[in-house]
């Protein structure tokens, strides 16, 4: 912006550091408390400059969480490596459901289409804590307790509906004439499907994908419940940090940074696919 | 080679009937324009004709194999759109390829010389955004061009591109719609691109087909005083009439004149008509005379090519006449005497709309 004053771009710099400070502190500070030991954490005043430590690592690593009271058995890279695979294909197996699904919604009129379509948004409604009642009843049952196929079955409650509804959205907005188009030119339905409709919903795909991800990385409940400890994502596994001896902040703080990497990572990598724009210009607007 | 036929097709959406009765044949080769107000249900004969929805009744035929029920992709129809409808994520050579389902050097062949014909050749690498609304249009057109199918649809193909390019394309498009022996069909809303670009119009009003014949054909004998006012700029001038028969001829007064309108043809009496007069076929002249319409002038608009004259006759009602540009100046007075020649005026029956008689006008074909 080529037309702004001195003063405002100043003024800006100085509100974009303080946004900046405000949002990255609690990171940064986790990040620095992860390299240090409990000491070092609860010293009063805090200190900015500390000699760094990688035994939270190591402990976390080696799954020996060591306290005052000894040391403690802590799968948590059995943890990571459980939210890993739990995360990714729920959120996989609701891209395979959710992205035909949303485009059936945009494109088609049936019969309680729409009915059939809020109910499944209305998953996401319902306290967990209700459902999961009767559904480890059922999952017992059926011998789905503590199998990741039931975990990331129940998972679809939670990544399906977000998928469905923003991928649909991203469908509606494609003029139809484009697929028609497509189709005139001798391709198939499935062509017109999967070589038009699914790349220009890319963006819509890419953060429905993620924010399911996302969430479903977070879930605490539904695990806490239906896994039992060799099945248990990070998010039920870190309970185990909080000990009869005392809360390892370390510890914890080298948890969240190992278990937010994924996350970011995958944020990173979906970002460049998250770019608006690119249907701008193919019809008249 | 294929003729298109579509025989009694109807089309109804809850309690509009976009398509009632339908019956229309085009040959290979020909173009014929469809041409009706908006909501006449053009876009959805096209649709129906390219298959994005079935017709209700009736059977659409290509080569005299029905098409009715086939999925688009097997109907052989090359189909540009009003939006341009290209593959954003494509480049134009990418959108103009994938008419081909073949690959190879044949492919790169066959767009390189239909992007020459197009004149997009220096354009096939960029994107669709990138391209200009006449760049987007012609990347469409040789998109649906080059597959060479026996039927080419095109929805108003000139609606969202500017004037300029608009005229180029009315000049440049039969030549290239006709390279082929595709049946051509040509939906526009502008009367003008329809007589510039089509062999045959067809004029659809309210989901049926209301005429049926060549430009010069609707233009001299529109079926209709609903045709005969969409043809022509400034539209015709309407008087309520009631001709009677006069020693062979129909005579009828218009505003306090004896006008005389044409041998009566057998016609007694017509009955309430509706006079209909073509503005360039007025003459105005500050001479009186018996068959002349006392008329002042209200307003006269130079065209360049033609001036318009806003006319207020004896009763009231108010005529144009289309003259040629310097003509104004010889009628100076504001009070004038309007004429025209007895076989220039067409009669429609009041009640029903449709024109009445043979009244051949030889000098507009």
């Amino acid at each position: 912006m080529e037309h702004s004053s001195l003063a405002g771009r100043i003024f800006r710099g100085i509100a974009l550091t303080l946004i900046l400070i405000f949002f990255m502190f609690p990171i940064v500070w986790i990040f620095m408390m992860s390299f240090q030991n409990n000491d070092q954490i609860l010293r009063i005043p805090p200190r900015i400059l500390f000699e760094p430590t990688l035994a939270n690592y190591e402990a976390l690593i080696s799954g020996q969480l060591r306290t005052a009271a000894g040391s403690l058995q802590m799968p948590f890279m059995r943890n990571l490596f459980n939210s890993v695979v739990l995360s990714s294909a729920a959120v996989l197996l609701a891209l395979l459901l959710g992205v035909p699904a949303a485009y059936a919604f945009a494109r088609f009129k049936f019969r309680l289409g729409e009915t059939i379509a809020f109910t499944l948004l209305s998953f996401r409604f319902a306290p967990p804590l209700l459902v999961l009642l009767p559904l480890s009843l059922y999952y017992q049952e059926l011998g789905l307790s503590d199998t990741y196929f039931g975990i990331v079955w129940v998972y679809q409650l939670i990544a399906l509906p977000l998928i469905l509804w923003i991928v649909r959205g991203y469908f509606e907005d494609i003029s139809p004439d484009i697929e028609h188009a497509y189709r005139l030119a001798g391709h198939s339905w499935r062509e017109a499907f999967t070589r038009i409709a699914v790349p220009l919903a890319g963006p819509g795909i890419a953060a429905a994908g993620l924010l399911s991800f996302i969430f479903c990385w977070n879930n605490f409940v539904f695990a806490l419940i239906l896994a039992s400890a060799d099945k248990q994502p990070v998010t039920v596994g870190a309970l185990a940090f909080v000990t009869a001896s005392g809360i390892q902040y370390g510890q914890i703080a080298a948890a969240i940074v190992l278990s937010v990497t994924p996350t970011l990572l995958l944020a990173l990598y979906a970002q460049r696919y998250l770019v608006e724009g690119l249907s701008l210009g193919a019809v008249k607007g | 080679m294929a003729r298109l036929e579509i025989s009694s097709v109807s089309k109804a959406f809850g309690a509009t009937r976009p398509a009632d009765g339908l019956s229309l044949a085009v040959e290979p080769g020909e173009i014929v324009a469809v041409f009706g107000p908006s909501g006449s249900g053009k876009t959805v004969l096209l649709r129906m004709i390219a298959g994005m929805f079935e017709p209700d009744s009736g059977d659409i035929t290509v080569g005299g194999r029905s098409i009715v029920g086939a999925p688009p992709e097997r109907r052989g129809i090359g189909m540009a759109f009003q939006n341009f409808a290209l593959f954003p994520h494509m480049t134009a050579r990418d959108n103009i390829a994938s008419g081909l389902r073949a690959s190879g050097s044949d492919v790169a062949n066959r767009v390189a010389a239909i992007s020459k014909l197009l004149k997009i050749e220096h354009v096939l690498g960029h994107a669709p955004r990138e391209l200009s609304n006449g760049q987007k249009q012609r990347t469409a057109l040789a998109r649906a061009l080059i597959g060479n199918p026996d039927v080419l649809l095109l929805d108003d193909p000139l609606r969202n591109v500017d004037a300029k390019l608009r005229y180029e394309m009315r000049l440049e498009l039969p030549n290239l719609l006709r390279r082929g022996t595709a049946a051509v069909l040509y939906v526009t809303q502008d009367y003008r691109e329809a007589m510039a670009i089509a062999d045959r119009i067809a004029v659809l009003i309210d989901g049926r087909l209301v005429q049926v014949a060549t430009p010069a054909d609707i233009y001299a004998q529109p079926a209709s005083v609903a045709i005969a006012r969409l043809f022509g700029d400034p539209t015709i001038n309407l008087a309520e009439v009631s001709p009677v028969a006069e020693h062979g001829m129909l005579t009828t007064d218009v505003a306090g004149a004896r006008m005389r309108l044409g041998a009566a043809d057998g016609l007694a009496f017509p009955g309430a008509c509706w006079l209909g007069v073509r503005p360039e076929d007025l003459v105005v002249s500050s001479a009186s005379a018996d068959d002349a319409i006392p008329a002042r002038i209200l307003a006269i608009t130079p065209m360049h090519e033609k001036a318009v004259l806003l006319l207020r006759l004896a009763d009231g009602t108010e005529w144009l006449a289309a003259l040629p540009p310097d003509a104004p100046q010889g009628v100076a007075d504001d009070s004038v005497f309007v004429r025209f020649a007895p076989d220039a005026a067409m009669l429609f029956d009041r009640a029903t709309g449709l024109r009445i008689g043979q009244t051949h006008r030889l000098k507009a074909a």
